[in-house]
């Protein structure tokens, strides 16, 4: 056994011995540091003859390779052993529950929620929104919409008044949508498609009726706008709304002083169990009334019903909304009772799309 | 509208099953409502014989019965009435049978012990009638073995069409009639109407009291006295007609002018001739004269009601109620039949203020067909004579029958213009035709002439919708309409995006959204800047819901209340919807409103292992309104806030929002204990709400590109320095004048620590920032740095006083 033997068995018995980080850094400092023994024989090196060097100098750098691989395979194991140790302290009880995020706290109204879905529909087929005041006068409330002052049409609609001017004018709180039926006429060119998603108020209340309720109104003035057309317009509508591959549709002549010829329109469903499902069943329900844009309507916005003609619908979204998504009764709509809306309610980022789908 | 299916067959020859009239009349606008049938209800009930009736064993009051109920196999039946007799004929239920009166179904029972196998009707139990005292006790010669129903002729099913307003050609049995054979489902009688000959002349005169202005409000009033009549009870049919469609039969002559009221639509009034002071006038009523009215109330008239009045006073309501003083009963023996015109738009004005409905008030208020004014005088006169006997005299008219009827000129292609359908012009032809039009021409345009009984009908839209409605609007088949070219275009306003944008914005808060009424108490809107006159209802559903409000925080604060009190004390809550300040369409906004209550904090509150219980304060309601505006790509560079907000909120805990003095755009905080007080809250509110119309609107840019990204190379690096000043001193103050110290290198500045008390003197307080400097051409040196926060301390301490601490 030679010296070198003697030198690389201790030192990587040193190697195999050092317990921690700072007694392996010891072991190499004693080694290969400036003065350790392994460089300590690196500098004889320089003080051979050639033949010599050509003998001892692979030996010694065979030794101090091997001493540094130890070295280094020493360091891995130790900080292997330090991770595991860790480890096996660091552990939280990850059956702790976390706060709620707030994205999943909140709620979307259902109201927001099937607007946002009737107007992703309607603006697939062209439709732009427009809208208007609640508060409005009787000339566009009534009278510009072919309701006569003193028309018993006037008393289908229960309306609230406000307190009379000083000339004795009273405005009301718009009983339907369709006065911004006039200002979109009077203000825009045709051809115009819009819907008028909004609030709107009647003296009612019950538990299919309350002061305030929304609707949404469509609009077409339009060379190609007729019954024809119409019908189509609303089969698609009901279709993608209630998510369903077909409808049938009922079409029932009906009055609106606006509208002539006037139609209500039923939608075939099922009815089981307080459960209500469309494109099967015998069962109609009423959900919306259409017609021809009356040409005295058409004349008050200054058009001429020869050549002018249009359709317009109403639908009430509350009616819609209850019906798709099956809350029994209207009135908690506005009573913003925290369980009724995070039970009704929509997630915030469930954003209705016709690419993705209205409903998740 | 109700009718029974035999009188429409008056009417109407048709073979046609009630279920198919009943989808005709749905399919051509007239909807069906209702479909009685009391025969199909009460078929089980036969009429039978008690052939004995004995004493209970075991009970004072019950006897048993044998029934014959015609098979020959008499029956045991227990029963309890009192009238139970042998001999009698009286109406059977065999067990099985549903009793609507008693809303049970028979059964064989055993009652005290003695078997019994059905059950003996009284009126009530058939839903019939309203004798409770014992079961129906038919006439002899009744026959047993036949459903009641049929005998007592209740198999008529009433029919109940809901009419719309446009209709009052519909409101006659007669109308529907005309229009139901329009179909092609039956033929529509034409009864021949045959003129009264009339002996001598009305004594009673009359007159149009009325300006000739005024003529409209009664441009026919016919007069006929009927001499010599008994006014018994009406005929069996015509009482089980009007009882069938909910009328009360009176006597034969009030039961005439009701039965033509429904048969023709043609409102008639009977006078006792006798009662009858005088000639009869026709005038605006008096200011406060009073009429005792047939509905036993008083009703005190005005100026722009019209009346019938005699030599007595006001003895009629024209249109609407007769007086109770000149009607009609047993006594009389000389009636005056009236048959007017009168202005719909008066009736209605008047009816509704003197809050009467009437079958009369419905039909005038519509519209009645003026030619049929003296057909339905003579028509009425035939009954009379038939059912009451009498002499008639000849008819008193003023006025004159109105010529109403138009002619449209109609191109034919206008019903595939507005329908969209192709029709045979035969087809067309003959639906007008029948329908009462007459058409006349040839060719591409035909002159259309209305009958008298269709004032709705104005224009080629209107025959339009009589030609499609008639058809069938099932015919339309469905066409689509044309969609523009290519990628559809954004549609949305800015003001509409936003709003969308804010709820969903709000609800990733945590925060759920309320829709809450428009309108709110009086006192709430004053609390928060409303209630002014333009903006109060004249007429509130209910006290509480009186004012459009000037904010959704009252309504938003009361809605977090009702939720603590229910048990849900952290409600967060948020509504985006239109607020008032005037009755103009510019002084209606939309805002987007949060309120937090208790622990309801963005994190959600309450207590959690992972914290103590957070409770919600002015920055919980800031951090709302800054996410928002950051959300709706609002640029808050130049966003100032400055302290104190609305009456409403708490004057030392809350901010305004604003771009600068005049450009407010919200505001947040804590709500004011004094608000709190006057609307009952309690806990800890906090509320923000901006005015989205406020917002400034994107600035149109070119380009969709982004700036171009400019990144230093050095490191940043960050300076803390800790100011002690006075404690009123704004830290937005002291954060903006350290960025006004150097612009170019600091890229931000965060306020990390606050403090007062110990080592601070009284009144100051401790406000620690840390700067971050972002070198941008090369590494600072030490003196630099040294050098920019000299500059730093100096320009705090010139504009705030603030002094480093030390």
């Amino acid at each position: 056994m030679t010296d070198l033997d003697t030198l690389e068995r201790d030192l990587l018995a040193q190697v195999a011995g050092a317990s921690d980080e700072a007694a392996l850094d010891a072991v190499r400092v004693s080694a290969l540091g400036k003065k350790g023994s392994v460089s300590d024989l690196l500098k004889t090196l320089g003080s051979m003859t050639p033949e010599e060097r050509k003998a001892r100098g692979p030996l010694i750098n065979g030794l101090r390779d091997r001493v540094q691989g130890a070295l280094g395979e020493r360091r891995e194991a130790l900080a292997e052993a330090a991770l595991e140790a860790r480890l096996s302290a660091e552990r939280v009880d990850v059956t702790l529950p976390v706060r709620e995020a707030p994205e999943t706290r909140g709620r979307i109204h259902p109201i927001s929620q099937v607007i946002d879905e009737v107007t992703a529909i309607f603006a697939d087929m062209g439709f732009s929104v427009a809208e208007g005041p609640d508060i409005e006068t009787d000339e566009l409330n009534f009278t510009a919409l072919n309701f006569p002052p003193g028309h018993p049409a006037r008393e289908m609609h229960d309306t609230f008044f406000l307190a009379p001017d000083h000339l004795g004018r009273r405005k009301v709180l718009r009983t339907h949508t369709s006065p911004v039926q006039i200002r979109t006429m009077r203000s825009q060119e045709p051809p115009i498609r819009v819907i008028i998603p909004g609030r709107t108020y009647r003296h009612d209340s019950d538990q299919t009726h309350t002061p305030m309720f929304h609707q949404v109104e469509g609009l077409v003035i339009d060379k190609a706008a007729n019954i024809a057309s119409l019908k189509w317009v609303l089969e698609e509508f009901c279709k993608a709304f209630f998510e369903v591959d077909a409808v049938k549709m009922r079409f029932r002549p009906s009055f609106f002083p606006f509208t002539e010829p006037s139609a209500e329109v039923d939608i075939q469903c099922s009815r089981k169990g307080g459960e209500i499902r469309f494109g099967e069943g015998e069962d109609w329900l009423e959900i919306l009334g259409c017609g021809m844009v009356h040409p005295n309507v058409l004349r008050n916005c200054g058009l001429d019903p020869d050549s002018v003609q249009g359709f317009a619908f109403g639908v009430g979204l509350d009616r819609i909304a209850m019906l798709k998504y099956g809350m029994p009764d209207l009135r908690p709509f506005f009573e913003a009772d925290v369980r009724w809306l995070d039970h009704y309610g929509f997630r915030p980022l469930d954003v209705p799309s016709l690419v993705g789908g209205l409903t998740g | 509208m109700k009718f029974t299916l035999s009188w429409l067959k008056d009417h109407l020859d048709t073979e046609a099953a009630l279920d198919v009239i009943a989808e005709t009349l749905t399919r051509i606008g007239l909807e069906v409502e209702g479909i009685e049938d009391k025969a199909a209800a009460l078929r089980p009930y036969v009429i039978a014989r008690v052939l004995t009736a004995e004493q209970h064993p075991n009970a004072d009051r019950l006897r048993v019965c044998s029934v014959d109920a015609g098979d020959g196999q008499p029956v045991q039946v227990v029963c309890g009435a009192p009238n139970a007799r042998a001999g009698m004929l009286s109406v059977f239920a065999p067990p099985g049978t549903y009793v609507p009166g008693k809303a049970i179904t028979l059964s064989v029972g055993t009652i005290r012990g003695v078997e019994s196998r059905g059950m003996l009707c009284s009126g009530a139990e058939l839903g019939i009638g309203e004798d409770h005292d014992g079961i129906l006790d038919l006439p002899e010669g009744s026959p047993v073995g036949t459903p009641y129903a049929v005998h007592a002729g209740l198999d008529d099913p009433v029919i109940e069409i809901n009419l719309t307003p446009n209709r009052p050609d519909c409101t006659s049995v007669h109308g529907i009639a005309r229009d139901l054979a329009a179909t092609g489902i039956g033929t529509l009688k034409h009864a021949p109407l045959l003129p009264v000959h009339g002996e001598g002349l009305c004594p009673v005169t009359v007159d149009l009291a009325l300006e000739p202005a005024d003529r409209v409000l009664c441009p026919l009033f016919a007069l006929r006295l009927v001499r010599g009549v008994t006014n018994g009870p009406s005929p069996a049919w015509m009482q089980a007609r009007l009882r069938a469609i909910g009328l009360r039969p009176i006597n034969a002559l009030v039961d005439i002018t009701n039965y033509v009221t429904f048969d023709r639509g043609r409102p008639l009034h009977v006078f006792d001739a006798a009662k009858v002071g005088g000639g009869l006038s026709v005038r605006r009523a008096q200011e406060g004269e009073t009429l005792k009215a047939l509905d036993g109330r008083t009703h005190t008239l005005n100026a722009d009601i019209v009346v019938i009045a005699d030599a007595n006073g006001v003895e009629s309501i024209a249109g609407i109620i007769g007086g109770e003083a000149s009607g009609c009963d047993a006594g009389t023996t000389d009636v005056l039949i009236e048959s007017a015109l009168w202005d719909p738009a008066n009736i209605a004005q008047s009816g509704r203020r003197l809050g009467v409905v009437t079958d009369a008030r419905y039909r005038f208020e519509r519209g009645v067909d003026p030619a049929f004014a003296l057909s339905g005088l003579d028509l009425a006169t035939c009954l009379v004579l038939d059912l009451c006997g009498g002499s008639p005299t000849q008819a008193v008219v003023a006025g004159a029958v109105p010529e109403t009827e138009r002619t449209i000129d109609f191109p034919w292609t206008e019903v595939r213009r507005l329908a969209g359908i192709e029709l045979s012009r035969a087809e067309m032809t003959v639906t007008l035709e029948s329908l009462g039009f007459h058409v006349a021409g040839s060719g591409d345009r035909v002159q259309v002439r209305t009958p008298s009984w269709r004032p709705d009908v104005e224009g080629k839209a209107d025959l339009v919708e009589e030609i499609v409605r008639i058809a069938g609007l099932d015919r339309i088949e469905a066409k689509p309409l044309p969609r523009a070219g290519g990628v559809g275009k954004p549609l949305l306003t800015v003001i509409q995006k936003r709003t969308r944008a804010a709820k969903r914005a709000l609800a990733s808060r945590g925060l759920m959204e309320a829709v809450t009424w428009s309108f709110i108490p009086h006192d709430d809107a004053v609390l928060f800047g409303g209630g002014g006159a333009d903006l109060v209802l004249a007429n509130p559903i209910a006290s509480e819901l009186s004012d459009m409000r000037p904010s959704l925080v009252p309504g938003l604060l009361r809605a977090a209340q009702r939720n603590a009190d229910r048990g849900f004390p952290d409600a967060a809550l948020f509504e985006v919807g239109q607020c008032f300040a005037t009755d103009a369409p510019e002084g209606q906004t939309i805002r987007a409103t949060a309120v937090r209550r208790g622990g309801g904090t963005h994190l959600g509150g309450g207590r959690h292992w992972d914290g103590g219980p957070q409770v919600v304060d002015a920055f919980a309601a800031k951090a709302d309104a800054l996410a928002l505006l950051t959300a709706l790509g609002i640029p808050t560079g130049g966003l100032q806030v400055a302290a104190g907000g609305p009456a409403w909120l708490h004057p030392g805990r809350s901010g305004t929002l604003r771009f600068g003095p005049r450009t407010e755009i919200g505001w947040f905080g804590e709500v004011h204990p004094r608000v709190m007080k006057a609307l009952d809250l309690k806990g800890t509110l906090v509320a923000f709400e901006i005015v989205l119309d406020a917002l400034p609107l994107p600035k149109h840019k070119p380009t969709k590109a982004k700036p171009a990204l400019a990144l230093s190379d050095f490191q940043p690096l960050s300076r803390d320095f800790a100011f002690v000043v006075e404690r009123a001193v704004p830290a937005g103050d002291l954060v903006k004048a350290a960025l006004n110290a150097e612009r170019k290198l600091i890229a931000g500045i965060d306020v990390f620590d606050l403090y007062e008390g110990a080592g601070i003197p009284e009144g100051s307080k401790s406000v620690a920032i840390a700067v971050r400097l972002q070198p941008v051409e090369r590494t600072l040196t030490d003196a630099e740095i040294e050098a920019v926060s000299a500059r730093i301390v100096a320009e705090v301490g010139r504009k705030t006083g603030a002094t480093l601490r030390a």
